[in-house]
């Protein structure tokens, strides 16, 4: 099978998953995105004209406000024409097929089109049909990837750890159903982190999980024991409806990030999440706003890491 | 028409024969097998020599889409390239829309297929009103119309106990009930193998315990009712295992699979192929390789194209989204031979799991050659390749897995009831 992502040439075509992504790549991605923030005090980011004259559709098939806002904010600081399309409330709802608004998106002569569906594998569909010279970037799509996520993520993990190789990273929570789960697992496990754990219940854990690389637990204390890095991921509420929880009470008593849990990894620990917090279900608010808490970082380097993926594209055409 | 099949290799699998011999054909039936009757004047010779006559195949699962989704097939595409795929006679699920649950609907469905001259159509009826698993449709009219066994398709038929009725009713009759094993509530917005590729692409997935659940279930009403039952497109090693042993107690139970199932595997659906989104999904490879085994020690007893043709809007979706099912008819045959070729399985054998062994299943007096069967034959060339595309398969249902695949066995004629009912464009290329 060829790889769906890269052009002929072994570049970078679409983003549209962590796995397989070249791990060349991968820390290309990670150096680029350094650049952009301020060397200074790595916090300021830059406006630069890399993508001038260039068209970037936002074109989000299932809601989202921050995740578009900051690939908005990425593009407008490369100079580019940033146009937002919130198809979920528009064509579909007329019976417009995905097909069909693609087809159209192409012919309004667009450059670049960062998508988010509910269907794993719509990023993928995308791609195979666009145009040749558009790039698509997965901004998320059903419980499959999200890969600019997991890029922030890991370039969090190396502003504040420096190396990926000695390190023990949790990730805890609904990971079946979780698009950045996935995307991280690939991420970390490419960029060499040897020991990848996923703490959850049995509910809340897809099949044969154990062969993407990471060790199971089901109890926080033990998962988290001796951990550099624990990221959290959110809990949607209609778990509950599903039958996969009884209660978000119960699943904060076992699960929910508290200081104490915390108590058990590594005194140097950070802590993450992709946003946005259930404060006191996932995580307390005492560490969400703690000294281990490195999430906010994570809001501004994601601003950095869209800006780089953009850039790169643009620069394969 | 008396015809002479000329110097073919002769394979009919009811009695294990295999040679080279002449075969004639008198008022739609084999008049001789070897030297000609005495009196035989041929109107027609077929050279057959380098190919292979065969009974002409037996397709226990093909959707026609008629009556309701003509816009996916017509019973003229479907019939045409059920006849350029060597099939002869075929069941067809109740799956239509309205589905079929009315004598009348069933009677037309005959007639029209009657009329077309082709392969014989063999309905199944709905088990239930509408496939809605509530009331019983009224077996005995829908036998008289023509339904050959009862089904609920792919509809769920949650209530036990209108299941066990329904068989009671079936039993006292002696119908058959054609059921797929798959628990409604552990299926519920599945699209994909609770395994290693639904995990890695993030689908939804359904797990093998909703197959041997309902197995369970579908069994145990079975030796309580006496009904007989016939297990449609089983996909995993446990179910094998519970076939197997049910089997080995006694139980009249037969069961079939999808020749998707015997090829192909959850890794097939690589990145997001909507073609791999199949009912019942794509298993592991261990579940395949336990398949094509229970092919062969005769767990399983048949092999169907599960023939469903779909639209191309309803398939350029993404994967769980896209319509579930794949073209088939014209695949059957040379996905057998393949299988055969790669287990080592004579050509009789294989054969038989696509013409003896259906036919028996379905009740009917057909699936072999000898003097005085019904002249259903199929006369293919075994060592043809070709190509899978859209352009050279005649259903209207162009979407296939195997799109691409090179594959062996290329039909040169079909004949029904004596009549020759397709004969391929350029019988004497190989290619």
């Amino acid at each position: 099978m060829i790889n769906p992502q890269l052009n002929k040439n072994g570049e970078l075509q679409h983003l549209l998953t962590t796995e397989g992504l070249p791990v060349q790549i991968v820390r290309d991605i990670l150096d680029r995105a350094t650049n952009f923030l301020d060397a200074a005090d790595g916090r300021e980011i830059k406006k630069v004209p890399l993508l001038h004259g260039k068209s970037v559709f936002n074109v989000f098939f299932e809601n989202s406000t921050r995740t578009r806002t900051t690939f908005e904010i990425a593009a407008k600081r490369l100079s580019a024409d940033v146009v937002n399309l919130n198809i979920g409330s528009s064509s579909t709802s007329k019976g417009e097929t995905l097909l069909d608004t693609v087809d159209n998106l192409c012919a309004m002569h667009a450059d670049m089109f960062v998508v988010r569906h509910a269907q794993s594998g719509a990023a993928h569909f995308i791609a195979r049909y666009v145009a040749p010279d558009v790039h698509v970037i997965n901004a998320g799509d059903g419980r499959h990837a999200h890969p600019t996520q997991a890029l922030l993520d890991m370039f969090t993990i190396r502003h504040y750890k420096k190396e990926f190789h000695n390190l023990r990273v949790a990730i805890v929570g609904d990971i079946l159903h979780s698009r950045v789960a996935r995307s991280q697992i690939h991420a970390l496990t490419t960029l060499g982190v040897p020991e990848v754990r996923v703490i959850a219940p049995k509910t809340l854990l897809p099949a044969m999980v154990e062969n993407l690389g990471v060790q199971v637990y089901h109890d926080m204390t033990q998962g988290l024991r001796d951990v550099d890095v624990v990221l959290m991921l959110r809990l949607q509420n209609e778990r509950m409806q599903g039958a996969a929880l009884p209660s978000a009470q119960e699943y904060f008593k076992c699960y929910g990030l508290t200081e104490e849990k915390l108590a058990h990894a590594r005194p140097d620990a950070i802590v993450m999440h992709p946003g946005p917090m259930n404060r006191g279900i996932e995580i307390d608010s005492v560490v969400a706003d703690g000294a281990h808490s490195v999430i906010l970082s994570q809001v501004t380097f994601g601003i950095a890491v869209r800006m780089a993926v953009m850039s790169m594209l643009a620069g394969n055409s | 028409m008396n015809i002479q099949i000329k110097n073919g290799r002769l394979i009919d699998p009811k009695y294990s024969i295999d040679k080279v011999c002449d075969v004639f054909i008198a008022a739609g039936k084999i008049a001789a097998i070897g030297a000609a009757p005495p009196g035989f004047a041929a109107d027609k010779v077929i050279d057959a020599t380098g190919l292979v006559v065969a009974p002409g195949l037996i397709d226990l699962a093909a959707r026609l889409r008629e009556p309701g989704y003509e816009y996916m097939a017509t019973l003229e595409s479907e019939m045409e390239a059920a006849v350029a795929g060597g099939i002869t006679s075929l069941a067809c699920p109740p799956d239509t829309e309205p589905p079929l649950d009315e004598p009348g609907l069933v009677e037309m469905l005959k007639h029209r297929a009657r009329n077309l001259n082709q392969a014989h159509v063999y309905p199944v009826g709905a088990l239930t009103t509408a496939l809605q698993g509530q009331e019983l449709t009224e077996m005995a009219e829908l036998v008289d119309a023509g339904c050959v066994a009862f089904s609920q398709a792919d509809a769920p038929l949650a209530d036990t106990r209108v299941l066990h009725r329904a068989m009671q009713y079936a039993a006292t009759f002696g119908f058959s009930v054609w059921l797929r094993p798959q628990d409604s509530f552990l299926a519920r917005e599945g699209v994909a193998h609770d395994g290693e590729v639904a995990t890695r692409c993030g689908l939804p997935a359904i797990p093998v315990c909703a197959e041997t659940i309902a197995l369970a279930t579908m069994l145990m009403l079975a030796r309580n009712t006496g009904a007989k039952l016939h297990i449609c497109r089983l996909s995993s090693a446990a179910g094998v295992e519970m076939i197997r042993a049910a089997k080995q107690q006694g139980l009249a139970v037969t069961c079939d699979v999808s020749m998707n199932h015997v090829h192909l595997s959850e890794m097939d659906i690589g990145f997001f192929d909507p073609n791999c989104h199949l009912v019942p999904p794509l298993r592991s490879l261990r579940d395949r390789a336990a398949l094509r085994a229970a092919l062969c020690d005769g767990t399983v007893d048949a092999i169907c194209s599960d023939h469903t043709p779909v639209d191309e809007d309803a398939k350029q979706l993404p994967f769980a989204e896209a319509e579930a099912g794949a073209t088939g008819l014209e695949l059957l045959l040379p996905l057998v031979l393949k299988w055969a070729q790669q287990d080592n399985f004579s050509l009789s054998a294989a054969l038989a799991k696509a013409t003896l062994h259906p036919a028996q299943i379905l009740g009917l007096d057909a699936g072999y050659l000898s003097v005085g069967a019904t002249a259903d034959v199929c006369i293919f060339d075994p060592v043809a390749y070709w190509k899978v595309e859209s352009a050279v398969l005649k259903s209207q249902g162009k979407n296939t897995p195997f799109t691409g695949f090179e594959v062996q066995g290329k039909v040169r004629y079909t004949l029904v009831d004596g009549q020759i009912v397709y004969q391929s464009e350029s019988p004497t290329s190989h290619g």
